[in-house]
Parts: C-alpha cells; sequence; structure tokens
C-alpha cells in the first residue's frame, strides 16, 4: 500500500452535518459518519433510512446543502465519482454499474488502462486483469465480454476494479445482494485482505450475518438521521434492528407459517415436463389455491427461470402447463395475466416499475391492461384501489401522485406487489420480492403473501433466503444446477439442515 | 433425457461461441455480404473484377468512406447524426467559395473548412451533452443550420479550377498493372486507420464504447463521458468536413444541393458494417465494408445499364432491413 500510515485516532474520513434535499424532502439531515484506516465500518438502515443519498454526497453524485467532507484532514467536495476515486474513494454500488459490452479486464482498467506512448497495451492490461482476478481465487476469461457472465461473477469484477484502484476508502454499497454463500466468504477474504493493509471500508449490506462476521463498527440511520455509531462487538443483534427501527421487536422474530390447514383439492396450475434449453431441465409441479410454492435452491439452480416458465414470461420449449385443468399456452404474460396469473419479476428496475410514472399509475397499468385501452378505468374507482392498497401495503409515502422513481427499493417493491393485486389472480408468481429490502417491509411483504394464501389465492415464492422459503411455503421445490430435484411438503420434519442436505446432494434418493 | 444432453452440451458450445465472438458476427456477416455481392457482379458481367472496377469503388466512395467513418464514433456513443450531408456541402461551398471566389490558397483554406466542420459537430454535441437535447433533433438543427448557409453563400454551383485544387484531384497513385487510385482513396484509407487506433487504442476510443455500453454505469467508472460525446460529434463534423472536401475534389465544384441525403447513406454503411444503433458494438473496419457494399450495389446497377438508378436505394434498404433483423437477433441472445 503507498497510503501513508496515519495515526489510528485520526479519520481518513470524516463527514459531518450533512443534509440534503430532494424537491422539498429531506432525504439527510445533520448525518455525521466517520471512517477510520484499517476498519471496516458497516452503514445500516432501513430503505429510505439515507444510506445510498450519504455515499452518493460522499461520491459527489448529488452536491449536499450543508455539511463538511473532510478527507485526511482536508476538506474536500466531489464535483464526481472520478474526483472521488482520483483522491482515493471508490465506490462498488449495490447494481453492477460496469460496461456490459467491454471486456472483463476493460471493465477493470477502463480509465487507467497501461499505455505506452498514449497507445492501450493491451497483452499488458490482459495479464494484469489476470493477475489481479487470480489474486481473488476467481477464473474469469478476461476477454469475455462482461454480459456473458453470471451477475455474480459481474459483481466481483466490479470489485476486482475497485480493489485495483488502490483505494484509501472503498465504498461497498450491498456488493452480497446477488452472491451466494462461497462468493460471500470468498469476498469477505478480500475484505479482510484490504483491512490489514488499512484501507477503511465502508459496507452497506441488509444481512445481519454478514455485519457480525466481517464489521468492527456499525452506523445506523434512520429517516435521514443518525440514530448512532456501535462497536459490533458489544451491540447485540437485537439491539441493532431495534435501532433500525425504531421500535420494540416482539413480531419481526413470528414469521411462522402458523398451523394453517395444509391446502389439498386440484392443482390451479400443473406444470408436465414443462423445460427450457439452457435454462431449466423439464419439471412436473403442482401449486394448488391456497398453498405457498417455495422455490429453494442456489443461486443460478434455476429458480427465477422455473417462476418465469410458470409466469410465461419466458416460452417452454417442452413440455406443457394446465391451468385451471386446461392446457395453457403462455405466450406472454399478457396471456398469463388473462388466466389469473400474475408475476413480479426480480428485476424490478428494469421488468417492474416503469419510475418515471405515478404510485397511482403505476398501481392501475396491469388492471388497466387486462381491461382493455377502450374501457378506461373511472377515477373514482382507481382512487378507491389506489388509496385502498397504499394504506394496505403501509406505502411510503402515502402519496398516489409521487413519482416512483424517487421511492425506496422497499416500496418500489409493494407498488408492483399492488399492481398485481388489484387484477385479482388466482396464482401470483413472486421472484426474490424481498430481495434488496429492509427488514421491515419484508416482513410485511411476508405477512401478506400467507394472508393472500389464507384467502385461497395460489402463490409460488423464490427466494434465495431458505429460512424465508422454509417459513412461508407449504410445499417446497428443490432446484438444483437447473434441475427439480424434489418437491417436499413442508412438515415438522423438514429442516433448515434436510433442506440444505437436499440442495447439496439433490434429493434423498 | 439422457439421449438429448450431447445435443444441448453441443448446443451451449455454439452459443457459448457466439457469446464470445457476437462482436465479430455481424462484421463477419458484411465481409461475406461483401464477397456475395462481388461475386453476384462477376457472375453477370465480364471485367466486373478488374482491378480498376475494385480501385473505383474506392475512388467513387472515398467521401462516403470518411463521412461514415465519423458516423461510426457517434453511432458507437448511442447518438446519431443527421448534419452530415449539410455539413459536407458546406464544406463544398465553402472550399469553392473561398478559393475561386474571394482567391484565398488552399492551403488556409482546407484546414479553415475542417475547423468549421468540427466546430459545427463539437457545438451539436455540445448541446446533446449539455441541455440533453436529443441527438436526432440537435444534428437536424445542425443539418438546416449547415445547408442553410450553403445557399447564403450562393444558390449557384460554384466550378473550381484553381490549379492546386485540380492538381490534386487529377494526380494518382498508380500500382504496377496500371491501376490507379486518387489521392483521396489514400486519405480515406489514412482516416480509416487513424480511427482504428483511436478506438481501440486510446483513453477517448475506449470511452466511446463505453459510454454506448451504458452511460449511467461509465459515468460511475469515472469515464468523462460530457468530453466522450462532444469529442465524438466534433470527430463526425471534422470527417463530414473533409468528406465534404474529398467530394470537392471529386466534383471540382461547390454546389448548396450536394451530398443531399448522404447522413442517410452513411447511416446505412454504418450499420450494414456491423455497427448497433443502439450503440457499444461495432468496428470502423465493418464501416469500411459496409461502404464497399453500397459502392459494389451502386456499380453493379451501373453495370446493368437498363436499371433505374433508384434500384441502389431499394437494395440497400432491403439490406439495411435485414442487418437490423441481424443486429436484433444478436442483442435478443445478449438478453437471453
Amino acid at each position: 500500500m503507498s497510503t501513508p500510515q496515519l495515526n489510528p485516532a485520526q479519520p481518513v474520513l470524516r463527514m459531518t452535518g450533512i443534509t440534503k434535499e430532494f424537491a422539498g424532502v429531506r432525504a439527510l439531515s445533520g448525518v455525521g459518519l466517520d471512517l477510520y484506516p484499517g476498519e471496516v465500518h458497516a452503514l445500516m438502515g432501513e430503505n429510505g433510512a439515507g444510506k445510498s443519498t450519504l455515499i452518493k454526497v460522499l461520491t459527489g453524485v448529488h452536491e449536499a446543502e450543508a455539511g463538511t467532507v473532510t478527507l485526511d484532514g482536508v476538506p474536500v467536495r466531489f464535483a464526481g465519482p472520478l474526483q472521488a476515486q482520483q483522491a482515493g474513494i471508490s465506490t462498488v454500488y449495490q447494481e453492477v454499474n460496469l460496461c456490459p459490452n467491454l471486456s472483463v479486464a476493460e471493465n477493470i482498467f477502463l480509465g487507467r488502462e497501461p499505455r505506452r506512448l498514449g497507445r492501450i497495451m493491451w497483452s499488458e492490461l490482459r495479464r494484469r486483469a489476470r493477475d489481479l482476478l487470480s489474486g481473488l481465487d476467481l477464473e474469469i476469461d478476461v476477454r469475455a465480454p462482461l454480459d456473458t457472465l453470471p451477475l455474480a461473477l459481474q459483481q466481483m469484477v466490479a470489485i476486482a476494479r475497485a480493489v485495483d484502484i488502490r483505494a484509501k476508502v472503498l465504498i461497498l454499497d450491498e456488493p452480497t445482494s446477488s452472491l451466494d454463500r462461497e462468493e460471500v466468504a470468498q469476498l469477505f477474504t478480500v475484505i479482510r485482505r484490504l483491512r490489514g493493509e488499512g484501507v477503511a471500508i465502508l459496507f452497506v449490506t441488509h444481512f445481519l450475518d454478514q455485519v457480525y462476521d466481517v464489521s468492527d463498527r456499525i452506523t445506523v440511520l434512520r429517516d435521514g438521521r443518525l440514530v448512532g455509531e456501535y462497536r459490533t462487538a458489544r451491540l447485540p443483534q437485537i439491539e441493532l434492528v431495534s435501532a433500525m427501527l425504531g421500535q420494540e421487536l416482539g413480531e419481526l422474530t413470528d414469521r411462522g407459517r402458523g398451523d394453517r390447514e395444509r391446502p389439498a383439492g386440484t392443482p390451479f396450475a400443473e406444470a408436465h415436463g414443462l423445460g427450457r434449453k439452457g435454462a431449466i431441465a423439464p419439471f412436473d409441479l403442482a401449486v394448488r389455491p391456497g398453498e405457498v410454492l417455495g422455490l429453494a435452491g442456489l443461486l443460478g439452480a434455476g429458480r427465477s427461470e422455473t417462476a418465469r416458465l410458470l409466469a410465461g414470461a419466458d416460452r417452454a420449449d417442452t413440455g406443457r402447463l394446465t391451468v385451471d385443468g386446461r392446457t395453457a399456452t403462455l405466450r406472454s404474460p399478457r396471456a398469463a395475466s388473462r388466466r389469473g396469473i400474475a408475476f413480479c419479476s426480480e428485476n424490478r428496475r428494469r421488468e417492474g416499475i416503469i419510475p418515471d410514472l405515478t404510485v397511482r399509475e403505476n398501481i392501475v397499468l396491469a388492471l388497466q391492461a387486462a381491461r382493455g385501452w377502450v374501457r378506461a378505468l373511472p377515477a373514482r374507482r382507481t382512487e378507491e384501489l389506489v388509496t385502498h392498497w397504499i394504506s394496505a401495503l403501509h406505502i411510503h409515502p402515502a402519496d398516489p401522485e409521487a413519482v416512483v422513481r424517487n421511492l425506496s427499493g422497499g416500496n418500489q417493491q409493494k407498488v408492483l406487489l399492488a399492481r398485481w393485486l388489484i387484477t385479482e389472480p388466482k396464482l401470483l408468481i413472486l421472484d426474490e420480492p424481498t430481495r434488496g429490502i429492509d427488514i421491515g417491509a419484508k416482513a410485511e411483504i411476508q405477512r401478506l403473501v400467507a394472508s393472500l394464501a389464507a384467502d385461497g389465492m395460489a402463490v409460488v415464492y423464490v427466494s434465495a433466503e431458505l429460512e424465508e422459503v422454509l417459513s412461508l411455503s407449504d410445499t417446497v421445490a428443490v432446484l438444483r444446477d437447473r434441475e427439480l430435484v424434489a418437491t417436499l411438503p413442508n412438515t415438522a420434519e423438514l429442516t433448515l439442515d434436510r433442506l440444505m442436505e437436499t440442495i447439496a446432494t439433490g434429493g434423498t434418493h | 433425457m439422457s439421449t438429448t444432453q450431447p445435443r444441448a452440451a453441443a448446443g451451449r458450445g455454439v452459443r457459448t461461441f457466439l457469446a464470445q465472438h457476437r462482436d465479430y458476427v455481424p462484421v463477419m456477416a458484411t465481409a461475406v455480404l461483401f464477397a456475395l455481392t462481388l461475386e453476384a457482379g462477376n457472375y453477370r458481367y465480364l471485367d466486373f473484377l478488374a482491378g480498376q472496377t475494385i480501385a473505383n469503388l474506392f475512388v467513387d466512395n472515398a467521401f462516403l468512406l470518411v463521412i461514415a467513418v465519423g458516423m461510426t464514433f457517434v453511432i458507437l456513443t448511442g447518438g446519431i447524426d443527421l448534419s452530415v450531408g449539410a455539413v459536407a456541402a458546406l464544406s463544398t461551398m465553402l472550399c469553392a467559395t473561398l478559393v475561386e471566389q474571394h482567391g484565398w490558397p488552399p492551403a488556409l483554406v482546407i484546414p479553415l473548412v475542417l475547423a468549421a466542420g468540427g466546430l459545427i459537430g463539437g457545438a451539436m454535441g455540445y448541446a446533446i451533452h449539455h441541455f440533453e437535447v436529443q441527438p436526432f433533433i440537435a444534428t437536424l438543427a445542425g443539418m438546416f443550420f449547415a445547408r442553410g448557409l450553403c445557399y447564403l453563400i450562393s444558390t449557384n454551383a460554384i466550378p473550381i479550377d484553381d490549379p492546386v485544387f485540380t492538381t490534386l484531384a487529377q494526380s494518382h497513385v498508380t500500382f504496377p498493372g496500371g491501376v490507379f487510385i486518387s489521392w483521396s482513396v489514400v486519405i480515406a484509407l489514412a482516416v480509416v486507420a487513424v480511427a482504428f487506433l483511436t478506438l481501440h487504442y486510446t483513453g477517448f476510443g475506449r470511452a466511446v464504447y463505453a459510454v454506448g455500453g451504458n452511460a449511467q454505469s461509465a459515468l460511475l467508472m469515472g469515464v468523462p463521458v460530457g468530453r466522450t460525446v462532444i469529442r465524438a460529434y466534433t470527430v463526425s463534423g471534422l470527417c463530414s468536413a473533409l468528406g465534404g472536401v474529398l467530394f470537392t475534389l471529386y466534383t471540382l465544384s461547390g454546389y448548396s444541393l450536394h451530398l443531399v441525403g448522404t447522413e442517410l447513406d452513411a447511416i446505412a454503411a454504418v450499420v450494414i458494417g456491423g455497427t448497433i444503433l443502439a450503440g457499444g458494438s461495432g468496428y470502423v473496419l465493418g464501416t469500411l465494408l459496409g461502404v464497399l457494399v453500397l459502392g459494389v450495389i451502386k456499380t453493379i446497377i451501373t453495370f446493368e445499364g437498363t436499371l433505374s438508378s433508384w434500384w441502389t436505394k431499394i437494395a440497400v434498404g432491403t439490406l439495411l432491413f435485414a442487418f437490423v433483423l441481424l443486429q436484433r437477433l444478436m442483442t435478443s441472445r445478449r438478453r437471453a
């Protein structure tokens, strides 16, 4: 490390009194944060707490209305991420922010290519990229275009890029939301090594376990305000959660399925040998009214692919699907929607919300589409529906005219749910509805799913978290390497261990 | 099930190959297309593949090649430049009027014309980046502006008989065997070479690809997005002006109605050359092939003699459509 050794008592980065408003809405008020060299500092908070805004102020994406940032004791104000990066503050963002069309090697070195006489030295660049990635124990073809890699590897490339910049301050903005367990462990190895080299790491995540695994200190934000700064070792998890939520817990831990009757009867939708080449091997699966069917498996096991086939979002090339006992060829989500199947994609930004429309417009979109454009939804009916769902799902802000772009991730997800729920679907397919959203919103969505099922809706629920699948589902379908390996009734015998074993071994028989 | 596995694996192999090399696929398709059109001409007409026919392909399209190279930069950033034909026409007018009517030396006029083109391009780039004007609209305005300036200078054609221009226009580079090309071709090929090196071996070139791939990410990765966009349009303006100078040499005249619709030929050449209109993927060598394909089609229709030259447009339109379809296939594979 070329970074000069600093007095550990001296923070490398200090933010004080940061205040930021968006169109009159205060996103941050008087927030401060100290970051010391050689520490991993977790930044925690619910969605809408102001974590992302704070990071964007720090890296110069947004300009704060008030407050100061000092780096190595010198006041700084960055005009943009480039300046921040040059000053030694690198960021890895929640969504992979790399160029999909460029090669892996180029994404790592873009803007810092090794040159001779102004000419980019490609062989040198690729060699360095290979060295860097193998130093992180990653085997990636550095010449491959980035978008041919799975999301997790793209994320690792983003981290490799940040690592190579030799940052004094490394900001990791939810880098783990798309990584599986092993990849997280790999990332943490890298984080610990960088910490040992004196890098100050600001780590934003929703995973409590990861915070306790890797961080030294925790700063908690809530509603744009600083709640407190804690030493991780001295802060029990339950206190952290209550600091984040600003309320006592209790009900959050009670996410169990309860003692509902196990649904029986004829399946609403049934897949017979349904499959798609390169996505998921042919599978048989059935979901009954009132049943929550959980899809469990590791990243890349084919969870989303299965959900998308059931939803008609992708077309199956083998097998058939019966809906209500009749064969249904779902050529599009629209066809699925006509048969009472609603689908919330895992990629809510690209395939879900329409960011420039208002909450009201986003909510009525699917219903209006189902009615056809000729029969416009009466304004009063729209108002009733929208008001009802905003309050039923606790969408914040409770303003039908708010532009969805400005909502937090959890609230965007709720808007998406509301959109499908007002079409009164018989089968609701949710692909990772709780990914990247805060605990409070997560618990609300889980409760909602349970109550929808209790009212007789069939639900297919995809989640990367096994605990979540286990606590919500009546039946768990286990996927492994793009194949359905087991369909297990969620009885008392089905424990987390048993589920993991099934995933690991590919079934018990 | 087990019987389908080898086939699935083979399918995956092809898909992986296409994924790894998908950037080259459109260019390779253009190369094949070029060979096929040449072969078609050769099959139908005697002497079609004679050296001079091929050389003339370059001679007749040198100006278009230079303009299309500039267009490639802009399209790679995800933009479009509709002003290129008008800017090139303005260059012919400026050359003609300054040299013939004002008696300025060509050595001063040509740099001045190039600077004017670059300036117009840069101004459009500035508007596109800083005022977030749609490239289509900004360059449409630039097109009207430049075309209007032409008419302001003169509504009549201005012939050039300045000795420097005529010498430049008439002197040739002769190869063994008597095949010759004009100096314009040398200049155009030099432009292609410089553009290739710029796009692949300089920070600006890579920034062009990055901006076209994902401008938001590029910004967060510290790429100077604004500067890159402005420079790309400046390059396009500069290339249009140079294309205009080459066209002046080709016709030895300046005229307000020169090069009407050339922007569309340039866009067609770039797209047929395999550059994706959404930006971020494509090669300047593909553009060279695209221009040559257009040239061969024109030559075939000239050779045919009885055909209306408008058949060129129909052929180009059909090809363009086919290539855009190919692009759709490529990008949908990318998403899958």
